[in-house]
């Protein structure tokens, strides 16, 4: 009799009448495993008698205890009183459906987790991780089994979703699930210079991820128009840069707790410190660092980008990027070098001079000039970076370890000839979560496929995933949730899913339940696919 | 071009954002808005006066906030550079005695007396050395007036249709005054008087300053779907505060269409019990209603319950399917129903009984009876409403839902409720008495508007103000140009134009982007509505909106940002 649960779970109902415009599915995991095996057969899960079984010797046991608290947690309260009340409402009976039912298998005393490799507590994720998992539900109980505590992570992620509420009870179907990322780099771009974000909204952020399967923090932290990051060796860069000095900046402890909240749900922190262009912000305090605009061969107040032809420029940016690789553990940092305008480096007689001086006979390549000198730093700091296309495009001298950053239009031309040149790619130009249509407007970002230019196979290995970018340009604390979540969760499917999962039909009543989902453990995500409700 | 007038003392707060003002930066960066400013006043003083310019800095903030210019403008407005400070704890109003209903207007006084206090995070008397060396400082405000001349009658005041709103604001050497013949021009003046107030380094401070305002429309209305999505009542509340600092005064409540049924009838609770999302956590209860009926009163604004009809009924089907018209494929009902059934007595003895509750219910005079969007397709292919046609000699589909809305017209008339209807059904011919407003909403909605006002019909707009409708960036230009009387001239046929409606249509939020996808975009609707006709100036506009998004943010409302990076100090 029970199939029933399984037939809902895989209906679909597009009506523009009574009810929800579309229906969600329940217990389906959001982004799609690569392989998924559902049955009729279920237990039940009682949150008070149900707990993770860890491997006994495991290496980090503090950041799977630490995991298996947080998702404990959401099992728990996924069904409140309050909710399951309002399920059993609509029921309008508690029926206790699994009595005399052949499918129910029983309770579901607990998930055993188990981690091949070995471990340490201060692990951090890198480039490349295994985030591989397999989870196997059945008569005989669940099981975790992942070579890495990535995977785990990810694999607690897929059980979690796994479990609905059914009137009043918890229920998880057998499953068997063998799951891996499309792409190792799936990322979020969150800008906290032109609108100030606080910490908490970070935090949250960083949670929609996890629940996301995204693997990449890209923490746009400064930018022309405010300086938040509370510097150690230069702390005059936020006293004067950021939008307040005390109540708009980043100290020391928040970075830090930053970091260890991603990276205890095994997300890198990538930070992005954008030279040349972008740092008007950094002249509040050292104006001495840009570009001194002229007109009419005489200097008019305004400044420009970085200077690039002063020794002392690159003795800053030294110090500062040192503090930085020091701050963030991640192998790799965002150098940026986008937009940079060369106007005012034209008007400058002193660069004039030290561009003939140099034998540099255009602006591109004094803009190379500039980066070469701080991807050269960054070699010496043993950090790998990113760069905004630009970088790319302009011809620097990047070692095969940089990641070039594709953003403009044209982006799958340009993710071409990048990969053609032997770099890695990271793909962003269809996911500028700042561009907006009416609508639930996530259908563009699901019906991108960054692999959709002409290449070999092995140009295409070369993409290591890509990004979504939240500008703030106009989004402040107050609407930066809603404007991520859910539409960042079209990114994150096709960024871990199989190639193949690309029906937007299919993927609504998904998103429906995944919305909710979201909403339950905390995230204001936004509607996404029309009328509707969260129950 | 951006242009800084050299003459202008920048506060110290944000004088690290005026060291470059690069016309180069201002056109490269793309994301930011544009302002081109010529600074007219000749004001100046140690505070910033309203008139900052602003420009696509690279540094800082994309548009400089005003300080203490209000929101929407008023109708005629002078400041001098002399200002007082206020001192929260010293500051009180002063209210004539006798006056009728001393409860409302406390209630009033209380809320803002708390919004001026809470303006400052830190207020103190620190400056006092530095105001009394300064020849414009008039001393601290100890007092704001409230002269209300025609008094109000009782405690149980509704605000209605053609309350005068106008209201004078007197801020100088003697004191502060606040004149308003009405209760409801007291509330909007105590609404400005909060708005001049700004926050300078450490104090409170309010210019002198000379207002006589009042609104252009009278109708001025938000329209909310709680259909779509539910919404709880604590984000009703939130718009109406925010509806309150911008001057709306009609909330326009969209309670039910085909997704659900909220709305819980005392007469028939199976509606909601069956149509609503979920029968006890998504519904409005006839306590949540007179709550928000409340708020609202004691803010002015209206509340003005739609329960459209014959189409978008499908959540009543719910529960009463026989009031919906059976649809038929191949001569046979598919068990599809569609709008409401025309043919059946007892659909209008329902809606009799229903309306003669929702008239009950909600105090205004005006009731929205929908009448739109109403799709045929099952009308036509019922063999029942044939014959019914055909009986009844009623040649088109439009005749027909004409047929149907002259019962709802009528059984509204018996109750001595008046209407405002979706365009349509004007357009379709329906008689309509002169007491109707038809609310335009359809594309070529200015020469609809103009064709409703020259059958003498009176009219609100909405056509240009839909929220639902989006692009990138700030997102409230589009609305602030929009001029609804553009293509009427004559005087008589402008009167009846009663105003307008920024809609909310609730397909694409719910109660976590409801609030932010609002405000302040539907701020530049409220300027459109209260502000004189010559009020259009976007640049102007921008700066002013930079401060009262802050300040709506700093009074809980979860406003967006308007232009382009910034911050709220």
């Amino acid at each position: 009799m029970f199939k029933l649960l399984i037939a809902l779970s895989a209906l679909v109902v597009i009506s523009s009448a009574y009810g929800p415009a579309v229906r969600a599915t329940k217990g389906q995991v959001w982004p799609k495993p690569q392989q998924e095996e559902k049955t009729s057969d279920y237990f039940i899960v009682r949150p008070h008698t149900f707990s993770f079984q860890g491997p006994a010797d495991i290496g980090c046991p503090s950041l799977l205890d630490d995991a298996f608290t947080r998702y404990w947690s959401i099992i728990a309260t996924s069904a409140s009183l309050e909710r399951r009340g309002r399920l059993a409402e609509m029921g309008k009976k508690h029926t206790k459906f699994w009595q005399l039912d052949e499918s129910f298998l029983g309770n579901l005393e607990s998930l055993k987790v188990e981690v091949s490799d070995e471990c340490t507590d201060d692990a951090l994720p890198d480039f490349g991780d295994n985030e591989n998992y397999t989870l196997t539900v059945n008569a005989d109980g669940a099981t975790l089994s992942a070579q890495t505590i990535w995977g785990a992570l990810r694999g607690l992620e897929t059980f979690s979703q796994l479990i609905y509420l059914e009137q009043d009870a918890l229920v998880i179907n057998a499953t068997t699930i063998t799951d891996f990322p499309r792409f190792s780099f799936r990322g979020l771009h969150l800008d906290t210079s032109r609108h100030f974000l606080p910490v908490y909204i970070i935090l949250q952020t960083l949670d929609g991820m996890a629940y996301n399967k995204f693997n990449v923090f890209h923490w746009h932290l400064t930018d022309d128009q405010s300086f938040p990051y509370k510097s150690r060796v230069y702390p005059e860069l936020s006293e004067k840069g950021a939008y307040h000095p005390v109540s708009k900046v980043f100290e020391p402890s928040d970075v830090a707790r930053v970091i260890e909240y991603a990276r205890v749900r095994g997300i890198r922190v990538i930070p992005e410190f954008d030279t040349p262009g972008h740092t008007s912000s950094w002249g509040a305090a050292h104006p001495e660092l840009l570009t001194t605009c002229y007109s009419n061969n005489q200097p008019n107040g305004y400044l420009g980008p970085m200077d690039p032809s002063k020794d002392t420029t690159y003795d800053f940016i030294n110090n500062l990027f040192t503090e930085v690789v020091g701050v963030f553990p991640d192998s790799y940092f965002h150098i940026g070098g986008d937009e940079v305008d060369f106007s005012c480096w034209q008007s400058n007689p002193d660069i004039t001079t030290f561009m003939s001086d140099n034998n540099i006979s255009s602006y591109e390549g004094l803009e190379n000039y500039f980066i070469q000198h701080v991807v050269d730093l960054l070699d010496k700091l043993n950090s790998k970076y990113l760069v905004w296309e630009e970088v790319f495009v302009n011809g620097v001298t990047l070692p095969n370890t940089t990641l070039v950053h594709v953003w403009r239009g044209g982006g799958f031309d340009t993710l071409r000839d990048v990969t053609k040149a032997g770099k890695y790619g990271v793909f962003s130009s269809c996911w500028y979560l700042d561009h907006l249509s009416s609508g639930g407007d996530w259908q563009k970002f699901y019906e991108c496929e960054p692999l959709n230019f002409d290449g070999t196979d092995e140009q295409k290995k070369l993409v290591l995933g890509g990004a979504a970018c939240m500008w703030t340009e106009s989004v402040n604390e107050y609407n930066v949730m809603p404007r991520v979540w859910p539409r960042a969760c079209a990114t994150a499917e096709k960024l871990w899913s199989a190639e193949s999962v690309n029906d937007f039909g299919a993927a609504q009543p998904r998103l429906e339940e995944h919305a909710c989902r979201m909403n339950m453990r905390g995230i204001a995500a936004q509607p996404p696919n029309g009328p509707g409700v969260c129950l | 071009m951006c242009l800084l007038n050299k003459g202008h003392q920048l506060p110290n707060d944000l004088d690290r954002f005026k060291i470059r003002l690069d016309s180069k930066i201002c056109s490269y960066k793309w994301r930011s808005v544009l302002i081109n400013h010529t600074v007219t006043t000749m004001l100046k003083s140690i505070i910033l006066f309203s008139f900052l310019v602003g420009c696509a800095l690279a540094l800082g903030p994309a548009v400089l906030a005003t300080k203490g210019a209000v929101w929407p403008k008023p109708q005629a407005e002078e400041k001098t550079q002399d200002y007082y400070t206020i001192l929260p704890h010293g500051f009180n109003f002063k209210v004539p005695d006798n006056v009728g209903c001393p409860n409302f207007l406390n209630d009033a006084l209380t809320r803002y007396w708390t919004i001026i206090a809470t303006a400052g995070s830190k207020v103190s008397q620190n400056s006092w050395t530095r105001f009394q060396a300064d020849g414009n400082f008039l001393g601290t405000l100890q007092t704001l007036n409230i002269d209300l001349e025609a008094g109000c009658e009782s405690e149980d005041i509704y605000p209605k249709e053609g309350d005068s709103e106008n209201y004078t604001l007197v801020v100088d050497a003697q004191g502060a005054t606040l004149s308003a013949s009405t209760i409801w021009g007291v509330l909007r003046g105590l609404e400005t008087f909060s708005q001049l107030i700004y926050v300078e380094q450490d104090s409170l401070i309010i210019n002198g300053t000379t207002i006589t305002d009042g609104p252009r429309f009278t109708y001025r209305g938000l329209l909310i779907d709680t259909s779509r999505h539910f919404e709880p009542l604590t984000i009703i509340f939130a718009m109406l505060d925010a509806m309150a600092y911008n001057k709306f005064n009609v909330f326009h409540w969209h309670i039910v269409d085909d997704h659900s049924f909220p709305y819980k009838s005392r007469t028939y609770p199976e509606l909601s019990d069956e149509g609503a999302y979920h029968p006890f956590s998504k519904i409005y209860e006839q306590s949540d209603v007179a709550r928000v009926i409340e708020y609202a009163r004691l803010r002015g604004i209206r509340v003005i319950p739609e329960f459209d009809t014959p189409g978008h009924t499908s959540s009543w089907g719910a529960s009463h399917p026989e009031l919906l018209t059976a649809c038929y494929s191949n001569n046979e009902p598919n068990g599809n129903f569609g709008p409401m059934d025309p043919t059946k007595n007892s659909t209008y003895d329902f809606v009799t009984q229903l309306f003669t509750e929702i008239v009950d219910v909600f105090p205004d005079n005006y009731f929205h009876i929908g009448g739109d969007e109403v799709d045929f397709t099952c009308w036509q292919n019922n063999p029942d409403v044939g014959t019914f046609m055909g009986e009844n000699n009623i040649a088109t589909y439009k005749e027909l839902e004409s047929f149907y809305i002259q019962h709802v017209v009528d059984i509204l008339d018996n109750l001595e409720s008046q209407y405002l209807v979706w365009e349509e059904v004007f357009v379709n011919g329906v008689v309509l008495p002169n007491s109707t407003v038809v609310h335009v909403w359809k594309n070529n909605g200015l020469t609809t508007l103009r064709s409703v006002v020259q059958a003498g019909k009176r009219a609100v707009y909405s056509s240009c103000w839909y929220l639902s409708d989006l692009q990138s960036g700030g997102d409230w230009n589009g609305f602030y140009k929009c001029e609804p009387v553009a293509l009427i001239d004559d005087e008589a046929e402008l009167d009846l134009v009663v105003g307008g409606e920024a809609c909310m249509w609730g397909e694409y939020v719910n109660e976590f982007s409801i609030v932010p996808r609002v405000w302040p975009r539907a701020s530049a609707v409220a300027e459109r509505l209260w502000s004189d006709r010559e009020v259009t100036d976007v640049n102007d506009a921008a700066r002013r909106l930079e401060e009262h998004t802050c300040r709506m943010n700093k009074r809980g409302i979860a406003a967006q940002p308007p232009n382009g990076p910034g911050f709220c100090p």
